[in-house]
């Protein structure tokens, strides 16, 4: 639990279903195109991890990684 | 002008397994425990019928195939008796392949983002309520047939800038071209020719006087080499709009709201807990999904050890993925707080649906508006419940009684 943790997107398999912005709207940011990346460096503000995981495991293409840093 | 006919019949299957048929009655009225058979006998399995045609019948075949437009084209999308003719911009982007598939699909991304979206919410409240005044005193209505229809349609209609007063005009070619069209090619290219039409007299007018739409948004979009589309390239992508808008999101609403008539405690919960609509929307989509899409093999290869060979074409199956228990604890059960759920309802990989982001805000309001002011309902048992045929699974008929009527 006291590790930091970093959420990252895969650009090449993300799709854009934007299931990462809907459950984590704090760790995810759009483009234009609907496609996400992570918001910020991707660094996981402390009492959101779960939501981090949350955007990991629903994500259809898993493109999300959640390191544990 | 509604042209309420059922698609001629296939002679009955008597071995799942080896002889499939997506357009079988019993396949329609209650697929799941087909598919478990079929999931159990193989991770692809294949009918002779429909010209030769495969089914993965697991996620992670589905996802394979999905993901391989190598092997995979999408130029047929849907799987029907006969092979028409491939059309130069049938509907692109969906039936595009790589390279031409991204650049048609970059086009259509940014009116449907999820804060274009937003914009629209209070839009798609305003039609449900206006439904909902519509049948509220008669304490009895077909669900299907004067709400869950009408909300993709209106919604859809208003971001193309078509009068929504022309629905039923637009639910019957969809009809025609995917449930009728399986069986009868003269069908399928009537409508085709009629929406043409319709849509090359609306693109006429925006000439003179341009609108703030999607019409006029394809017309005045540029391609790679900054040169407008070709006219072909538009009417295909508003034809797809208007087809992939409306059959699907109907047919999910419709599918929740008979869950939600079956099972009071779902309903119960999601009146008390309205934050929980959309996590039990996910997991509606997912128990119910709606669309299925087909591949045709271009190039031998195999899928999860199994071979397959070109000129057959592939039965999609996202909702037989997403009850593979493989991928989903407890996949025969609607769970309507299913944390994970990473299900396939909207498409994987490059073919993900432009729409998906519409879909789940309808989906979402029009459960929220319609639980709101009927909070308690319940099949009709006199009447009859029937379902769709073919490519997108939703109920047709959905008769409920609701207040003083149950
Ligand atoms: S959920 Fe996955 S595919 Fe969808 S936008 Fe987020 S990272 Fe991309």
């Amino acid at each position: 639990m006291a590790e930091r943790l970093k959420v990252h997107v895969d650009p090449d398999k993300c799709q854009g279903h934007a299931r990462c912005k809907a459950l984590a709207p704090e760790l995810f940011e759009l483009d234009e195109y609907g496609n996400a990346h992570a918001a910020g460096d991707g660094t996981v503000p402390p009492g959101l991890e779960d939501k981090a995981w949350l955007a990991k495991s629903n994500c259809p293409e898993i493109a999300i990684d959640v390191i544990e840093e | 002008m509604s042209d309420v006919s059922q698609p001629a019949a296939h002679p009955p299957v008597t071995d799942w397994v080896n002889d499939f048929d997506h357009t079988d009655p019993q396949w329609t009225d209650d697929p799941f425990p087909i598919w478990e058979e079929l999931r159990a006998a193989s991770p692809v399995v294949h009918t002779e019928r429909f010209l030769g045609c495969y089914m993965p019948t697991t996620y992670e075949a589905v996802r394979e195939i999905a993901n391989d437009t190598e092997h995979f084209s999408s130029r047929r999308i849907i799987v029907r008796d006969v092979r028409p003719e491939i059309a130069r911009n049938a509907a692109p982007p969906i039936t595009s392949d790589p390279p031409v598939h991204k650049p048609a699909k970059q086009l259509l991304l940014p009116p449907f983002t999820p804060d274009a979206m937003k914009k629209l919410e209070p839009r798609m409240r305003a039609i449900c309520n206006e439904l909902i005044d519509g049948f509220i005193a008669d304490g009895k209505v077909d669900a299907a047939a004067r709400y869950s229809k009408y909300i993709p349609v209106q919604a859809i209609a208003h971001m193309l800038g078509i009068p929504e007063s022309d629905s039923d005009l637009f639910i019957n070619w969809i009809h025609m071209i995917l449930e009728l069209g399986i069986k009868d090619e003269s069908k399928l290219l009537q409508a085709v020719q009629e929406m043409s039409d319709y849509f090359r007299a609306h693109i006429e007018e925006r000439r003179s006087k341009p609108t703030d739409d999607l019409i006029s948004y394809l017309m005045n979009a540029k391609d790679k080499e900054g040169q407008p589309l070709e006219e072909s390239h538009v009417l295909g992508s508003l034809r797809l709009l208007l087809i992939a808008g409306i059959d699907t999101t109907w047919s999910a609403i419709g599918s929740s709201l008979w869950h939600l008539a079956r099972t009071p405690a779902d309903r119960e919960r999601l009146i008390a807990e309205p934050s929980l609509i959309p996590t039990a929307v996910e997991e509606l989509l997912r128990a119910y999904s709606p669309v299925t899409m087909a591949r045709e093999v271009v190039k031998e290869t195999t899928i999860s050890g199994c071979p397959v060979k070109t000129g057959n074409m592939v039965l999609l199956s996202f909702p037989a993925a997403n009850r593979d228990p493989k991928m989903f604890p407890d996949a025969d059960k609607v769970v309507i707080d299913r944390r994970e759920n990473r299900h396939a309802a909207f498409g994987l990989g490059i073919h993900r649906c432009v729409g998906s982001n519409l879909a789940r805000m309808e989906m979402q309001v029009a459960l929220e508006e319609w639980l709101k002011r009927i909070p308690d309902f319940v099949l009709d048992p006199a009447g009859t419940v029937t379902w769709s045929q073919g490519t997108v699974r939703g109920p047709r008929q959905l008769p409920i009684l609701f207040g003083r009527a149950m």
